[in-house]
């Protein structure tokens, strides 16, 4: 069904809080993720003319990098992008066939490849471009939160995580349950100043981003050493000219 | 958002069959067209031709035709599968008048016709919905959007009615209302354009990244070199360019034009009116073809802000 279901009360909202602050943009979590769901719930993903001009294919976690700020206060902010989980996802009930769903139980956005019709109004009513089309099997794939990980009791406890969150080396990504106000992603929501994506728009995405640390105004760069000039002995300036050649 | 052709062809021939349609089962009992059997048959048949034209075409947008009759069952959530279902329930109201035409029972014709004039409106609405409902598209999400449809689903359908109903003898009343819808859609077409000239996107890239406390946000890298299934859906921006001269094309051809032939068709009368509201049909339907290909390529989706900022 298509309609969004009856969460119980204390349901848990599973989603990932992403640290903005860290992340360096390095792609480790897309190709991991690459690399999960490829096989699995979502396999397999295509990958059309990979060794040539044209190279295309499904991701579900595509980061991309910002400019933000003016001047001094700019920064670089790499920024992956990835399904939200919404509360009040718009992609499932405009959905005609019932193949995309939210689960009651935890909250995670799926899509049931064997109904789906491949008619891509869903990915029309994502407005944060979470869901792409597989054009070889001609249906709708997106992020599952690794639903095929997570609960996988064939793997140790500690791994039961999504791909990404395992893969980043900065530990810029975090995986748990961000409707318990306790949880540690809850804490570190309230800690940074968690930010939703496009809030207005009324889907209640359950993902976080925290924007990144304000920087301190004083603090100058290591690699600031002094040059000849600011050397006022005349021949300690000359003794580091000659040792410098 | 991309202009699929199945898609544009599929709402502009299955909006001018409902139309068509609508008017047929609406204005037959008024005597105000030709009572023949005949004509209402000929213009049944061409409806329903336009309309399963489109339906099928329709389907080749899909990634899995097969399984189009899954698409009836989320009613309750989802226009798209109103649609489906408003659009084959339709079909036993229209089929019905069919029937009551070749028997003879009018009283059925009329009944049937009125019903199937019904659920050619409540299609259309559907349709129209199906695009206002989306939030993240600012161009479409607004209440004009649907009543639009309606409109122009109506005028194509009317020009259509005239051109066969000029064939059957009579010209005045249908000529005339092409040009009242004309004018109407007319009026519509300028405001929707004024409105979403006027419309910045639905969000910024700054609340689409969370990062408004940092200032202005733009685009520095994309995530990949090539392009994506993503860009090219959400990221099309090929007509932007033209959209000026398109829109005066869509205004000249869709609404100038057919409304001078059937002012000149209802003054003169005979065969050069039949030949004068045949064009006229042929005209509206290309401006509709354009004006819906435009809704779609002015169209713009937030997921591109990402992209494009």
């Amino acid at each position: 069904m298509t309609c969004l279901p009856d969460r119980p009360p204390g349901a848990p909202a599973l989603g990932l809080v992403i640290d903005l602050d860290t992340c360096v943009g390095c792609q480790a979590c897309a190709t991991s993720c690459k690399q999960w769901n490829a096989s699995g719930h979502s396999g397999p993903l295509p990958d059309l003319h990979p060794y040539s001009a044209g190279a295309e294919g499904v991701w579900f976690n595509r980061v991309h990098s910002f400019e933000a700020g003016e001047g001094a206060a700019g920064r670089t902010v790499h920024f992956p992008r990835s399904c939200l989980h919404c509360e009040t996802p718009d992609c499932v009930t405009v959905c005609p066939t019932g193949a995309s769903y939210k689960r009651a139980e935890d909250g995670i956005v799926l899509v049931n490849h064997d109904a789906c019709i491949g008619c891509g109004l869903c990915a029309w009513a994502c407005p944060y471009g979470a869901r792409e089309m597989d054009e070889v099997a001609g249906v709708m794939k997106k992020c599952t939160l690794c639903v095929d990980r997570i609960y996988n009791e064939t793997i140790p406890e500690a791994l039961r995580q999504p791909a990404c969150v395992l893969a980043c080396p900065t530990k810029a990504r975090h995986f748990g349950d961000l409707a318990d106000p306790q949880s540690a992603v809850s804490q570190l929501v309230a800690d940074r100043g968690g930010q939703a994506l496009m809030p207005d728009l009324g889907y209640r995405p359950v993902n976080r981003y925290l924007p990144p640390r304000q920087r301190q105004a004083e603090s100058q760069p290591i690699e600031d050493q002094p040059t000849p000039l600011d050397i006022k002995n005349p021949l300690l300036r000359w003794m580091g000219r000659v040792l410098t050649r | 958002m991309k202009p699929a052709p199945s898609i544009v062809f599929f709402t502009v021939a299955s909006g001018a069959g409902y139309g068509l349609l609508f008017w047929l089962g609406l204005l037959r009992p008024t005597g105000l067209l030709p009572q023949a059997p005949a004509f209402a048959l000929t213009c049944l048949g061409l409806s329903l031709l336009l309309i399963t034209a489109g339906l099928l075409a329709s389907t080749f947008h899909l990634g899995n035709p097969q399984r189009a009759w899954r698409a009836l069952s989320q009613w309750r959530s989802s226009w798209l599968s109103r649609e489906g279902v408003a659009a084959l329930l339709t079909y036993l109201p229209a089929l019905c008048f069919g029937f009551a035409l070749v028997s003879g029972a009018s009283g059925l014709a009329v009944a049937a016709g009125l019903l199937a004039a019904l659920g050619a409106a409540v299609t259309v609405w559907c349709t129209g919905m199906i695009y206002a409902s989306l939030k993240p598209i600012a161009q479409w999400h607004h209440p004009i959007l649907a009543p639009g449809y309606l409109l122009l689903g109506a005028y194509s359908g009317m020009a259509l009615l005239a051109a066969v109903s000029a064939i059957g003898g009579v010209v005045g009343g249908p000529a005339s209302f092409i040009v009242t819808l004309g004018l109407a859609g007319l009026v519509l077409k300028l405001a929707y354009w004024q409105i979403v000239d006027r419309l910045g996107p639905a969000a910024s890239l700054a609340s689409a990244t969370g990062l408004e406390a940092l200032g202005r946000v733009r685009p520095l890298d994309p995530p990949a070199t090539e392009t994506s299934w993503l860009m090219r859906e959400m990221g099309f921006r090929v007509a932007r360019k033209h959209a000026a001269v398109l829109r005066r094309i869509c205004l000249l051809l869709g609404f100038v034009l057919p409304m001078l032939l059937s002012l000149f068709a209802g003054q003169f009368g005979g065969g050069l009116a039949v030949l004068a509201l045949l064009l006229a049909a042929l005209t509206v339907l290309a401006g509709i073809l354009v004006e819906r290909w435009l809704l779609f390529a002015e169209a713009t989706h937030t997921a591109a802000l990402y992209y494009h900022g």
